[in-house]
C-alpha cells in the first residue's frame, strides 16, 4: 500500500461524490420551478440508493472474478465480504479504497439518466428502475470495461475514467427512458423554459470541480498519470465551454450562460475516456470539437421528436461517443496506454468503436426491457393532473420556492 | 377622488416615483406585473430552442388622489416614463367612491 496513492484516491472519491449534488443543481435549474425539487431529488436520493446497492451486490457483480466469462462478476464480494486492506490488483491502494471510489461512479451514472425523464416520472417507479438498472446494466458494463477479465478490456478498448461505462451507458438508457416514458405534457407547444440558470451554472461549476477526482483519481495513484489527466481534463473543458458559446453565437446570435455551462459539461464528458492517454494540445482539439458537436446534437433533438428533457443524449451520448472515438485518434503512448490513429496506430480504432456500439446496444435494449416491465406492473408516469400541478407538490408535498 | 393606475417599463420606476413625489403624491403601491400590448413578447433561446415569451415584465404603480391632482400626475408620468419606443406603457384613471384610513377611521380626502 502506498499512503500517497491511498490519500489521493480517497480525496478523489469525495470529489466525485460532490458531482452528484452538482448535477442536481445543474439539472434542477433547467426544469420549470414546479419540478425543481423532484428533479434534484432524483440525484440526491441516488446518493443513498446506489451506494447501498453497490455495497451489497453492485461492486461484486462489477469487480468479482467472472461468473459468466467476460460478462459479469460473481457474488463473492456480496456485502463487501473479503473486501479489505489488501491492495486491489495492479494498484497500491486498498481494495476498500477502490470500492468506495467506484461507488461514487455508481452513484452519478444513474443520476445522469434522470435528466431524460425529469418532470414526469413516478418516484416509486424511479426507485425500482434504478435498482434494476444498476444490477443488470451498470454493474455488467462496468465489469466489461474495468472488471477482472472483462471482455472489452481484453479487447484492448481504452477508457480511462468511464466514457463508455458512465456516459455512453447512461445516455443510451436515457434515450430508452425518453422514448418509453414519453414526452412531457405540452412538449413542443407549451414553453418549457429553464427556471433558474444561476443554479445550473453553480452546478456546472461543481461538476467541473468534482471531475478532477473523477478523471485524475482514475489513475488510482498520485503520480504523473494523475497529473496529466488533471491537466487535460481542465484544458479540454476550457476549450469546450468556449466552443459551444461561439457555435451558438454564430448560429443563433447570442452567447448564453446555459451554453457555457453545457459546453463545459460536454468537454468534461468527452475528455473522460481520453484523460491519461492524450496530451494537452490533443485535449484542446478534443474539447473544442466536443462543444460544437454536442451543441449541434442538442439542436437536432427538436427535429427527432423525442423529449429528452435535459439533453442527456445530446451531451453525454454524443460527447461520450466522440470522446471514445477521439481516444482512438489522439491516444499517445508517450502519455500512457497505447498509440492512437494520429500516432500511427490505426488498429486502436477497432476496439474503440466496438466498445461504443456494444455499450449503446446493450444499455438501450436492457433499459428498454426494464422500463416495459415496470410500465406494465406499476406504470412509469405521474398522473396527468399531478404533472400539470407539478411533481414537487404532487409527489413530494413540497415547493422549491416559498416567497 | 380618482385612482390612477400606471403601467411602465421597469427601469423607469425611479424616475416616475421621483416625479410623483415632487408634486406631492403621498403614497403609492407598486407591483411587478407581466403583460403585453402592441409590443408583444420577445424571443428567448435555451440550448438552441426558441421560445416566444408572450408576457413582458412591467411595473404597475397605483395611487388614489384628489381629483385636482390627476392632470398634473398624467403630465409628470408621461414625461418621466416616455422613451419614445413601443412598450412605454399606459395610464388608467378611474373614479373612487370611498377611502378609509384604518388606523383612525378618517374618510375620503382626509384619508388619502
Amino acid at each position: 500500500m502506498n499512503a500517497a496513492d491511498n490519500a489521493w484516491v480517497l480525496a478523489s472519491s469525495a470529489l466525485v461524490l460532490l458531482m452528484t449534488p452538482g448535477l442536481a443543481m445543474f439539472y434542477g435549474g433547467m426544469t420549470r420551478s414546479k419540478n425543481v425539487l423532484s428533479t434534484m431529488m432524483h440525484s440526491f436520493f441516488l446518493m443513498g440508493l446506489a451506494s447501498i446497492v453497490w455495497m451489497f451486490w453492485g461492486f461484486s457483480l462489477a469487480f468479482a472474478p467472472d461468473a459468466i466469462k467476460g460478462y459479469v462478476g460473481g457474488l463473492q464480494f456480496f456485502a463487501l465480504a473479503g473486501v479489505g486492506g489488501e491492495p486491489w490488483p495492479d494498484t497500491t491502494i486498498p481494495t476498500t479504497t477502490f470500492m468506495i471510489f467506484q461507488c461514487m461512479f455508481a452513484v452519478i451514472t444513474p443520476a445522469l439518466i434522470s435528466g431524460a425523464f425529469a418532470e414526469r416520472m413516478k418516484f416509486s417507479s424511479f426507485i425500482v428502475f434504478m435498482v434494476l438498472w444498476l444490477t443488470f446494466v451498470y454493474s455488467p458494463v462496468c465489469h466489461w470495461v474495468w472488471g477482472p477479465g472483462g471482455w472489452l478490456a481484453e479487447l484492448g478498448a481504452l477508457d480511462f475514467a468511464g466514457g463508455t461505462v458512465v456516459h455512453i451507458n447512461s445516455a443510451a438508457a436515457a434515450l430508452a427512458c425518453a422514448l418509453i416514458v414519453g414526452k412531457r405534457k405540452g412538449y413542443g407547444t407549451a414553453p418549457m423554459i429553464p427556471h433558474n440558470l444561476t443554479l445550473t451554472l453553480l452546478g456546472a461549476g461543481l461538476l467541473w470541480f468534482g471531475w478532477f477526482g473523477f478523471n485524475a483519481g482514475s489513475a488510482l495513484s498520485a503520480d504523473e498519470s494523475a497529473a496529466m489527466a488533471f491537466v487535460v481534463t481542465h484544458m479540454a473543458t476550457a476549450a469546450a465551454a468556449m466552443s459551444w458559446v461561439f457555435a451558438e453565437w454564430i448560429i443563433r446570435g447570442k452567447p448564453t450562460t446555459l451554453g457555457v455551462a453545457s459546453g463545459a459539461v460536454a468537454g468534461l464528458v468527452a475528455i473522460t475516456p481520453a484523460a491519461g492517454f492524450v496530451g494537452p494540445v490533443s485535449a484542446v482539439l478534443l474539447g473544442a470539437v466536443a462543444g460544437v458537436v454536442c451543441y449541434l446534437a442538442v439542436l437536432a433533438k427538436s427535429r427527432l421528436g423525442y423529449d429528452d428533457s435535459l439533453d442527456v443524449v445530446g451531451i453525454h451520448g454524443v460527447g461520450g461517443t466522440w470522446g471514445a472515438i477521439a481516444t482512438g485518434l489522439f491516444a499517445s503512448k508517450a502519455i500512457g496506454g497505447t498509440d492512437g490513429l494520429f500516432f500511427g496506430n490505426a488498429a486502436q480504432m477497432g476496439p474503440q468503436i466496438i466498445a461504443v456500439a456494444a455499450v449503446i446496444v446493450y444499455s438501450f435494449v436492457v433499459s428498454a426491457i426494464i422500463l416495459y416491465v415496470i410500465k406494465a406492473v406499476m406504470g412509469l408516469r405521474v398522473t396527468e393532473e399531478d404533472e400539470e400541478t407539478g411533481v414537487d407538490t404532487s409527489a413530494h408535498g413540497e415547493t422549491g420556492y416559498n416567497l | 377622488m380618482k385612482k390612477v393606475e400606471v403601467i411602465i417599463k421597469p427601469f423607469k420606476l425611479d424616475d416616475v416615483k421621483e416625479a410623483l413625489s415632487s408634486i406631492g403624491v403621498q403614497g403609492m403601491t407598486v407591483t411587478e406585473v407581466k403583460g403585453f400590448g402592441r409590443q408583444k413578447g420577445h424571443k428567448e433561446i435555451y440550448r438552441g430552442a426558441e421560445y416566444l415569451v408572450d408576457f413582458l415584465p412591467k411595473i404597475k404603480v397605483e395611487m388614489v388622489v384628489v381629483s385636482d391632482l390627476v392632470d398634473r400626475i398624467i403630465e409628470k408620468v408621461v414625461t418621466a416614463a416616455r422613451t419614445g419606443t413601443i412598450g412605454d406603457g399606459k395610464i388608467f384613471v378611474t373614479p373612487v367612491e370611498t377611502v378609509v384610513r384604518i388606523r383612525t377611521g378618517e374618510k375620503d380626502a382626509d384619508a388619502i
